[in-house]
C-alpha cells in the first residue's frame, strides 16, 4: 500500500490524527454544564487507582482461609513497604467510588439524562453499578475479617429463598454447604480476574454509547452538534454551544479532579474506619457471630428494601429483587419523552427530592438494629421506595406529558 | 454561582448519610458508658500500707505455695505447663504486681479474689484465703517495695495480658496454657490481641480493659485492676503492636495532600485559561 510520507510513522499506519479529533478534539461537549459532569472521569480515576492498588494487592494476598487474614493484616499492612498505603486506597476508593457512582446516577435521574436516545448510556451504567456491587461484596471477603465471614454467610444465604432451587443454588455458589475455603478463592477468582474483565468491557461500551447521543447539558436543550461544532471549527469559539472535549472540558475535570483527590487522600490517611469496618479486624470466627451484621454502607439501602418487610422473609426478597432491577427500567418508568431537567418539572421534581430522601433513610435505617420502631420505620421507607418508583413516577410522568 | 449551590446540596445530602451511617449509627449500636474508673470506687477503702517484713513473711506463708516471686528468688513450685494445667493459667509471678496495679485494689483482691476481679462465682482459680485487712496492708506494701519502677510498654502489656492472650504479630504467645485447658478455664480462647487496636479502637478498649463487664456484659474477662499509667502503656504498645504505621502515614499524607492542593490551583488557573478561550 501506498504510505502517506507526510504524516508521522504511527499516524500513517493506525491514524491517530482521525482518532484523536474523533475522542478528543472533535468529540463536542455542551458549554451549559456544570462541575458534576466531570464525576465521569472521576470515576474513571478512581476506577484506575482500584486496578493499579489492587495489582500490588495481589502480589501478596493469599486466597486461603487459613492465611488470608494475616497476609492482609500484617504483610500487607506491617511488612511490604507502602502496603498499607497500598491497601487504604484500594478499601477508601472501593468504598467512594459507590459515593461517586449513585452521585453520577442522581444527577443523570435529576437532569434527565437516560431517556430521550441515551438509554444505553443508561443501562450499560446501571450495569456497571451492579458489576461493582458484585465486585465490592467479593473483595469485601477477601480479608476473611468477621464481617467479611458473616456478610457471606448472610448474602448468600438470600439465594436460598429463591423458590425450588433455593437450597441448591446456595451450596452451588458456596461451594460447599456453608462458608468456607472453597467460597474465599472462588470468590477471589472473581474479584481479581472475571469482574474487573466484565467491568472494563462495559467500560468501554458505557464511553462507547455516550459518543453518539452526546452528553446532556444543564437545561435539557436540544443541541444541533453539527452546526456548533462548525460555527467553533468556524473560528465562532465563543458564539458556539459547544466545547472540544480536549483540551477545554478536560480542563475543568482536571480541576473538579485534583479537588476530589484531597478529599479522597484525606481520607485514605486520616478517615479510614468507615471503609475499613474495625469488626473486621477480627479473624473469621464461624462459632462467634457478631452482635449487629451488616453490609457496607451502599449495600443498605437496598438491604433495608429487604429487612422492611419484616413480617415476611418472601415478600422482603420479592421487594429486594425488585429494588436490584428497578433501576434499570427507568427510562421506560418515566412516561414523558421530553428531556427536562427536574427544575422544569415541578412533580418530578417533588419526587426526586422525595427519592433522595427515601434513599437516605433506607441507607440509614438500614444500618440500625430492625427491632421496635425501626422496624416499622423501615417499612414505610420500604414502601414509599418502590410506590416512588412503580406507581408514583409513571403517574407524575404521564400527568407532565399532557400538560406539555 | 449556581456551581456553589450545587457543591453546598452535595455535601448536605452525602455528610447526611454520613452522619446516618456512621455517628449515629455508632451511638446507637454502641451506646456511650461511664468513662473508665481507675479509682474502682465499688471497693471499699482499705489499708495499703504496713509492715513490710510481716508482708514478706506472709507472702512466703500465703503465696508462694502458687505464685512465684522471681525477683526474690522464690520459684513456681511446678513448670509453667503444669501450673497452668492445674489452674487454667499460669498464677502471675508477683514481683511486679504492684508497679501495674492499683493498690488498693490489689489490697480488695487479696482479700476478695473472685468479687473484686468480677468473675463468675465459682470460676476463679484465686481461692479467698481469710486474710485479715491489715495483713492485705503488709501484703501490698511489701510488693510495692520489691516492684519496679519504671516497667516498658511492652514488658507491663506481658505482664498483664500474656498468661491469657496470645500477641501472634510481636511473636508473644500465650505463657503456656494450652486452647483446650484455657477454653475449659475461661469458657472461650481468649482472642489474640494483635489487631484489638484496630477492631476495637482506643476508647473501647479504655473502658472495657478497666471493667470489662461493663462494656461486654456476662464475659470471662477477669477486671484486673490496672492503673491509669500502666493500662495507658499497654494500650500504647497494642497500637504499636496492631498499627506500626501510624507515623509513616501521618507523615506521608502532608506530601500527598500538599501535592494535590498545589495541582488543584494549578489546574484551577489552566481551566480558567481555557475557559476565556470559549465563553
Amino acid at each position: 500500500m501506498a504510505i502517506d510520507n507526510n504524516k508521522s510513522w504511527i499516524d500513517a499506519r493506525l491514524n491517530t490524527t482521525a482518532l484523536t479529533k474523533v475522542m478528543m478534539t472533535e468529540y463536542w461537549i455542551p458549554k451549559n454544564i456544570n462541575f458534576l459532569w466531570s464525576f465521569g472521569v472521576v470515576l474513571a480515576t478512581l476506577f484506575t487507582l482500584l486496578v493499579v492498588s489492587g495489582m500490588f494487592l495481589l502480589m501478596y494476598y493469599k486466597p486461603d482461609t487459613a492465611l488470608a487474614f494475616d497476609s492482609v493484616n500484617k504483610v500487607i499492612m506491617q511488612e511490604v513497604a507502602y502496603g498499607w498505603l497500598f491497601r487504604h486506597i484500594h478499601a477508601v476508593a472501593a468504598s467512594v467510588v459507590f459515593l461517586v457512582i449513585y452521585i453520577h446516577m442522581f444527577v443523570a435521574i435529576y437532569y434527565g439524562s437516560y431517556k430521550g436516545g441515551r438509554e444505553m448510556i443508561w443501562i450499560s451504567g446501571m450495569l456497571l453499578f451492579v458489576t461493582f456491587s458484585a465486585e465490592g461484596f467479593s473483595g469485601y471477603m477477601l480479608p476473611w475479617g468477621q464481617m467479611s465471614y458473616w456478610a457471606a454467610q448472610v448474602i448468600t444465604n438470600l439465594f436460598g429463598g429463591i423458590p425450588f432451587i433455593g437450597a441448591d443454588l446456595v451450596i452451588w455458589i458456596r461451594g460447599n454447604y456453608v462458608v468456607a475455603d472453597a467460597t474465599l478463592t472462588r470468590f477471589f477468582a472473581l474479584h481479581v480476574l472475571i469482574l474487573p474483565l466484565i467491568i472494563m468491557g462495559i467500560i468501554g461500551l458505557h464511553m462507547y454509547s455516550l459518543r453518539i447521543p452526546h452528553v446532556n447539558n444543564q437545561e435539557g436543550e436540544e443541541i444541533d452538534f453539527e452546526a456548533e461544532a462548525a460555527k467553533f471549527q468556524a473560528g465562532d469559539k465563543k458564539g458556539s454551544k459547544v466545547m472540544p472535549f480536549w483540551p477545554t472540558f478536560l480542563a475543568e475535570d482536571f480541576f473538579v479532579l485534583s479537588g476530589f483527590m484531597i478529599f479522597f487522600f484525606y481520607l485514605v490517611f486520616f478517615h479510614f474506619n468507615f471503609a475499613m469496618d474495625p469488626i473486621n479486624f477480627m479473624p473469621a470466627d464461624s462459632m462467634k457471630t457478631p452482635p449487629h451484621i451488616y453490609p457496607e454502607w451502599y449495600f443498605l439501602w437496598s438491604y433495608e428494601v429487604l429487612r422492611g418487610f419484616f413480617f415476611s422473609a418472601n415478600l422482603g426478597l420479592v421487594a429486594f429483587g425488585i429494588a436490584n432491577v428497578i433501576f434499570f427500567v427507568l427510562p421506560w418508568l418515566d412516561r414523558d419523552p421530553s428531556v427536562k431537567p427536574a427544575h422544569k418539572r415541578p412533580l418530578f421534581r417533588v419526587w426526586f427530592w422525595a427519592l433522595i430522601v427515601v434513599m437516605i433513610g433506607l441507607t440509614v435505617y438500614g444500618k440500625l438494629p430492625p427491632t421496635g420502631i425501626n422496624a416499622w420505620i423501615g417499612f414505610v421507607f420500604s414502601v414509599s421506595f418502590l410506590v416512588l418508583l412503580l406507581v408514583a413516577l409513571p403517574l407524575i410522568s404521564k400527568i407532565e406529558r399532557k400538560r406539555g | 454561582m449556581r456551581e456553589l449551590k450545587i457543591l453546598v446540596v452535595l455535601i448536605f445530602f452525602v455528610g447526611l448519610t454520613y452522619w446516618g451511617v456512621e455517628p449515629y449509627a455508632h451511638h446507637v449500636m454502641h451506646p456511650e458508658v461511664a468513662p473508665a474508673d481507675f479509682t474502682f470506687k465499688d471497693l471499699p477503702k482499705q489499708p495499703t500500707t504496713g509492715d513490710v517484713a510481716k508482708g514478706k513473711e506472709l507472702v512466703a506463708a500465703q503465696c508462694t505455695s502458687c505464685h512465684s516471686v522471681n525477683k526474690e528468688g522464690i520459684k513456681l513450685a511446678m513448670s509453667d505447663a503444669d501450673a497452668a494445667n492445674t489452674y487454667g493459667v499460669v498464677p502471675p509471678d508477683l514481683s511486679n504486681v504492684a508497679a501495674i496495679y492499683d493498690h488498693n485494689f490489689l489490697a480488695n483482691f487479696i482479700q476478695n479474689p473472685e468479687g473484686t476481679v468480677k468473675a463468675k462465682p465459682g470460676k476463679y482459680a484465686m481461692p479467698a484465703l481469710g486474710i485479715s485487712a491489715e495483713d492485705a496492708g503488709s501484703i501490698v506494701a511489701y510488693l510495692a517495695s520489691i516492684a519496679a519502677k519504671d516497667m516498658s510498654a511492652k514488658q507491663i502489656t506481658e505482664e498483664a495480658c500474656v498468661r491469657c492472650h496470645s500477641i501472634k504479630y510481636e511473636g508473644v504467645s500465650r505463657l503456656a496454657a494450652t486452647d483446650a485447658r484455657i477454653k475449659e478455664y475461661m469458657g472461650s480462647n481468649p482472642p489474640d490481641l494483635s489487631q484489638m487496636i484496630k477492631s476495637k479502637g482506643e476508647h473501647y478498649l479504655d473502658g472495657f480493659i478497666n471493667d470489662p463487664q461493663k462494656l461486654l456484659h456476662g464475659t470471662a474477662m477477669p477486671r484486673v485492676g490496672l492503673t491509669k499509667e500502666a493500662q495507658a502503656k499497654v494500650i500504647e504498645h497494642l497500637e504499636k503492636v496492631g498499627d506500626p504505621k501510624k507515623g509513616e502515614r501521618n507523615s506521608l499524607a502532608l506530601w500527598i495532600l500538599g501535592y494535590f492542593a498545589i495541582l488543584t490551583v494549578i489546574t484551577y488557573l489552566w481551566k480558567v485559561s481555557k475557559f476565556k478561550e470559549v465563553h
